[in-house]
């Protein structure tokens, strides 16, 4: 349970990303890298999950910022949410992408909160959160997936032993603006696409991301593919702010000729990963947008939808913001 | 009457430290030499600790000591302890270690071993109740104040005759009624009834009860978080052990407690203890986790509610059944000011209440804005639309014909009330929000959304007697005004102040009010709490000005001749009649007192005052003129504080959002004292009754006992981009006869009548659906519109 009291530390400030890679490969996985520190300050606080060696990387000015580049735009790690809200290439370009980050926590953490913090950000469940030794934990037993498990925000789909959906209301709009993200090692560069970087239970149960101790996300690069589409995003919290989603929706699309061109779609907070709605995809690509198309695919995108005991909500929930996504 | 302070804005002294920061709050204060303490709490919800072993703690560099719950001084057995080694809850303190620093003292609290055997625990007041099902604690599952601790196990009939949908109703330990209730039932044309959860609810006050305690020989000084002043200082100093003349209590400012902090409550007596230990000033600041855990909560209620209408939709037979989730302690009497309040919002011919408060090991449960009068209005006023509804009434007819006057009685004693405008309050709502045309509106669709209409009532008994005033002239003429009213934000201390000023003639900028700390010399005044400040506090303060105006007059009989029926006051002098020359000021008037003493200058003081009152003209005696008395005054019943809100909310019937369009409401509380100070009371109550109906969170995993809502964030309280900008307001303002200016309370109900007027909006938006239950959250509305079944059953309490 919490202690609300952060253990000592040694703090490292690097002000290169080489450095900090250099103090990263020193320490291994005695060291914690802290960028907004929103997500990692209550872990230490609480006392459940805590370094040694902390790395810091607010000096870290490359780490910072917005880019243009020919293949579309590249968005440092350490930027803050803030500054990617505000942003006018990507408010006329990706408006997806601001607009979902508009709606992450509220005013105050998005001034410090980074992208990449909210990337690579732990599972939310509360349970989890709360110290007990589960599955995610390192334990053996799950405490929400019980007959009596307070579950209303967990997961509909890619239940393996854990239950925590995918916190993140940016990770889906990242899925469906096809970003790429780079990651740095002392062993170099690697990049992968938004798409494989989450990673649920069935893979690695104490990670929701591909990024090994020792690898820093470096950047975030979203290609032209999506630039100026017909976005559409939504979130469904039980608060206008300073609330995680219960269920959020992104939609870039482009129609031709009265018809849906191309579509890419993903949900969150369904599922340990955000959730490419394809089957949704592939029932409007090539459609008209009306309420049938709308019906059927909300249809599609509920199937294989297994609730727990409070939190069938979410499927009428997914079913209506997909149709709303397709009205818009 | 006509005034010239009361009803007229003022700016409170302490306001430019409040938006400033200048303000000192408990944690703010540092001393030379001063240590923190940390707790070491429970983890289980119920649970007996033995062998602890500090040895390895006490070696740590920078451990100063621990203090054990051996050590403390005892309470009662049914009250919240200082510490304990049988702890009832999970987050409940079992000692305290000092250190250097918290972070020392949080290692070392790792460092200590012990046994901890875990005991049977509930979450669930039904489940206790079922035969062979868990009690809270070794005496039993069944205490409330006035009630000594019983097991209570049901008949597994009672549980099979309600079947799974309505609240099983056993032996009662309290059952009331007046009237014919047959009778009254079968005259009914309409009879609903309805099973309902309200959820208990943390007090989540923004601050938590930090304090920092220091000895100066036997005098304990305390810095604490209080939201009253006089009224908690005897108990906390017998929670500390000590004599109350040797505490001084320092709470000049409050960031909130809602009940919680009202009264004495036992932790404060920690860093007491530990400082009187070590020789050491200690802090102990508390987190927002534990305040979450040992900051109490508000009782929640299972219950069932059957209601008989003629067909003008006035009440003739109420029938109400409360189960309260009391915690692990004595708790608190929200189940029974419930059906006090049923009896007089709706003044039914006929009523039976019947309760019962069942222990559960989750936090300790006390008094909560509107406690139990707020729960029932939010159970009963969306079930009053229904009728409404089925008898095709108008919702504010209904609520009019039912509402009570100054004739209505109250309770099962069926005793008066002092007055009682919830009529006007709701006419003069209804021309405010513009009622009958509002009211098309109901149902009206655009697009996905469409548009609910609601009204809530509430009560709270506001108002009391027979406490102390304070004040003091000095050889300036300036007027100290000795209040031992708290700093809870209402500004209180300073509008009941201000008729002490009224009846003396002063004028404001000539006065100071005298607070915060006990050292002052302050009287003894009723805690902050139950609405009842306004109403209790004038009366207190009058009593004092009158007593000063009989001695300034005295004394100028006394030093120019006369009686005292000659002179007047005017203009902060005393002046005879019929010689203009025969007048003194009243900074020579003071200066007379001083010179004659005796009760003048508070050498000599009634006997009837309380003795913190003695104690605080003694500390003031000789240094000016003392006017010091008890509120004899009469009252002859409950002060009824009514309110009336009224709210439009557009709802999504797709994603459950819904949007507060508008929102008026309208207090009954007498005389307005303070203009501003009331608008913020019937705003603020409105926030937080939204939180009660639609958002706050209070959640436990049943199997586990572990609580789900830790922290501001979790417990999900309204934010200000959830509720509107703009609210509108109203007072009916007609004088209570009880008082002398015409003041009552007003800041619990008007919660109730926002949330329960929320709750009503929600349900019309729904065509007229009852959740029975709050919070109402979106998965609930989500799955009504879906037509799917909610993921709780209908007396289930932690719904997720
Ligand atoms: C009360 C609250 C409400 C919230 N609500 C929402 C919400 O509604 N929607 C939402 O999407 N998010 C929400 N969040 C999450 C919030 O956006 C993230 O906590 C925040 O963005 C994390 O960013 P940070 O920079 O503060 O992270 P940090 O705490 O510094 O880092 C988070 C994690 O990422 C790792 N990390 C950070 N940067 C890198 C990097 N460059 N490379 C590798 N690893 C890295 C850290 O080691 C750590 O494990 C909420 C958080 C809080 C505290």
């Amino acid at each position: 349970m919490a202690k609300d009291m952060m253990p000592a530390f040694e703090l490292y400030q690097p002000d290169s990303l080489d450095n900090a890679l250099e103090l990263l490969s020193r320490f291994g996985d005695r060291s914690w890298i802290v960028a907004g520190g929103h997500d990692s300050f209550d872990w230490f606080k609480d006392r459940t999950k805590y370094a040694q060696y902390v790395i810091d990387l607010n000096n870290v000015n490359e780490l910072k910022g917005i880019n243009e580049t020919s293949e579309g735009i590249e968005i440092g790690a350490m930027t803050s949410l803030t500054e990617i809200e505000l942003n006018d290439v990507i408010r006329q370009r990706y408006s997806l992408l601001s607009d979902a980050v508009s709606r992450v926590a509220s005013p105050q953490i998005r001034h410090i909160g980074t992208i990449g913090g909210n990337l690579n950000q732990d599972a939310r469940c509360w349970y989890y959160r709360y110290g007990v030794d589960c599955y995610r934990a390192g334990g053996n037993s799950c405490y929400a997936d019980t007959p009596e498990g307070q579950n209303r925000e967990h997961c509909l789909w890619g239940a393996s032993r854990c239950v925590a959906v995918s916190p993140s209301d940016v990770a889906p709009a990242m899925v469906v603006l096809e970003a790429t993200m780079v990651i740095a090692s002392a062993n170099g560069l690697r990049e992968v696409p938004a798409e494989d970087y989450f990673i649920g239970p069935n893979i690695d149960i104490e990670r929701m991301t591909v990024i090994e101790p020792g690898e820093v996300l470096v950047s975030i690069k979203i290609p032209n593919t999506w630039a100026n589409a017909m976005f559409y995003f939504e979130k469904v919290a039980d608060r206008n702010t300073w609330d995680f989603p219960l269920v959020n929706i992104s939609r870039a699309m482009f129609i031709e000729n009265g018809v849906v061109s191309r579509i890419r779609m993903a949900a969150g907070a369904v599922e340990c990963i955000p959730r490419r709605l394809s089957v949704v995809e592939q029932v409007v690509a090539g459609s008209e947008l009306n309420e049938e198309t709308a019906e059927l695919a909300s249809q599609a995108a509920i199937r294989g939808a297994t609730p727990l005991n409070f939190n069938h909500f979410k499927i009428p929930l997914l079913q209506n913001l997909v149709k709303r996504a397709l009205r818009a | 009457m006509a005034f010239n302070l009361i009803g007229k804005n003022f700016t409170p002294p302490d306001i430019y430290a409040k938006v400033t920061g200048k303000a000192k709050y408990a944690e703010d204060f540092k001393v030379e030499g001063m240590v923190f303490c940390r707790l070491l709490t429970s983890t289980i919800p119920h649970a007996r600790v033995s062998n602890i072993n500090l040895d390895e703690a006490l070696s740590m560099p920078g451990v100063l000591g621990v203090l054990t719950a051996d050590e403390v001084t005892d309470t009662d057995i049914m009250d919240n302890p200082i510490l304990t080694n049988h702890p009832k809850f999970i987050g409940q303190p079992i000692l305290a270690v000092a250190a250097e620093s918290e972070q020392i003292a949080q290692d070392a609290i790792e460092k200590i071993s012990f046994a901890i055997e875990a005991l049977p625990f509930t979450v669930d007041p039904l489940e206790s109740l079922f035969p062979g099902g868990p009690n809270a604690r070794m005496e039993g599952n069944v205490a409330n104040p006035g009630i000594e601790p019983e097991e209570v196990k049901w008949q597994v009939s009672d549980f099979v005759a309600a079947g799974e949908n309505h609240l099983p109703m056993g032996s009662p330990s309290r059952e009331w009624s007046y009237g014919d209730l047959d009778n009254a039932f079968a005259s009914s044309v309409y009879i609903l009834e309805e099973s309902f959860v309200t959820q208990g609810l943390s007090h989540n006050s923004m601050e938590p009860r930090t304090a920092l305690a220091y000895w100066d020989g036997d005098k304990c000084i305390l810095h604490a978080s209080s939201q009253s002043q006089s009224f908690p200082h005897p108990g906390v100093a017998s929670y500390i052990g000590i004599a109350p003349e040797n505490l001084v209590f320092i709470a000049e400012f409050c960031g909130g407690g809602f009940g919680s902090k009202g009264g004495a409550y036992p932790y404060v007596a920690i860093p007491a203890l530990m400082s009187k230990k070590i020789n050491r000033p200690v802090m102990m600041r508390i987190s927002r986790n534990e305040e979450a855990l040992i900051g109490s909560a508000r009782p929640g209620f299972q219950g069932r509610a059957r209601l008989g209408f003629d067909q003008n939709g006035k009440m003739l037979a109420a029938d109400l059944y409360i189960v309260q989730d009391n915690g692990p302690t004595n708790g608190f009497n929200d189940w029974l000011s419930a059906g006090d309040a049923l009896s007089l919002v709706y003044t039914p011919n006929a009523m039976r209440f019947r309760g019962i408060p069942v222990l559960t090991n989750t936090p300790h449960r006390g008094p909560q804005r509107g406690p139990g009068q707020n729960q029932i209005a939010n159970a009963i006023e969306p079930m009053i639309d229904k009728a409404a509804r089925e008898l095709n009434i108008d919702p504010l007819a209904i609520r009019k014909i039912n509402a009570p006057n100054n004739y209505s009685k109250y309770g099962g004693a069926q005793t008066s009330v002092t007055s009682a405008y919830l009529s006007e309050a709701l006419d003069q709502g209804a021309e405010m929000f513009n009622w009958n045309e509002r009211r098309q509106r109901s149902g009206q669709r655009n697009g996905s959304k469409v548009t609910g209409i609601g009204i809530g009532t509430a009560y709270h008994s506001a108002g009391s007697n027979g406490f102390d005033g304070l004040l003091r002239i000095d050889t300036d003429g300036i007027l100290h005004i000795h209040t031992g009213v708290g700093n809870l934000g209402t500004y209180s201390h300073t509008s009941t102040s201000r008729v002490a000023a009224e009846v003396l003639g002063y004028s404001w900028d000539r006065c100071v009010v005298e607070r915060g700390d006990s050292s002052k010399g302050l009287p003894w005044n009723l805690g902050q709490f139950g609405s009842n400040t306004s109403f209790t506090m004038t009366r207190t303060n009058y009593a004092a000005a009158q007593d000063a105006v009989i001695k300034i007059k005295q004394l100028a009989a006394l030093r120019l001749g006369g009686s005292i029926e000659d002179y007047e006051l005017q203009n902060e002098r005393v002046q005879h009649f019929n010689d203009l020359n025969l007048s003194l000021s009243f900074a020579e008037v003071a200066q007379i007192a001083i010179d004659e003493g005796g009760s003048y200058s508070g050498l000599t003081y009634p006997d009837e005052i309380n003795p913190m009152t003695k104690r605080a003209v003694g500390h003031l005696a000789g240094s000016g003129l003392i006017g010091v008395g008890r509120d004899n005054l009469a009252r002859s019943g409950s002060v009824a504080a009514l309110a009336a809100g009224f709210i439009e909310i557009e709802l999504d019937l797709e994603t459950g959002d819904w949007e507060i369009k508008d929102y008026v409401g309208i207090a009954d509380c007498g005389t307005v004292l303070h203009p501003l100070g009331l608008s913020h009371q019937v705003k603020g109550g409105a926030v937080m009754g939204i939180g009660l109906a639609g958002y706050e969170r209070h959640i436990y995993d049943p199997q586990n006992g572990l609580p789900a809502h830790l922290g501001l964030c979790h417990s999900k309280l309204p934010t200000y981009l959830d509720v509107p900008s703009e609210m509108r307001w109203g007072a009916v303002a007609l004088e209570d006869p009880e008082n002398p200016v015409g003041a009552k309370g007003i800041g619990e109900p008007v919660q109730g009548c926002a949330s329960a007027a929320l709750l009503c909006a929600i349900s019309d938006a729904l065509g007229g659906h009852l959740f029975n239950r709050t919070p109402v959250v979106k998965d609930m509305i989500i799955n009504f519109t879906a037509g799917q079944e909610q993921s709780y059953g209908p007396l289930q309490i932690s719904s997720a």
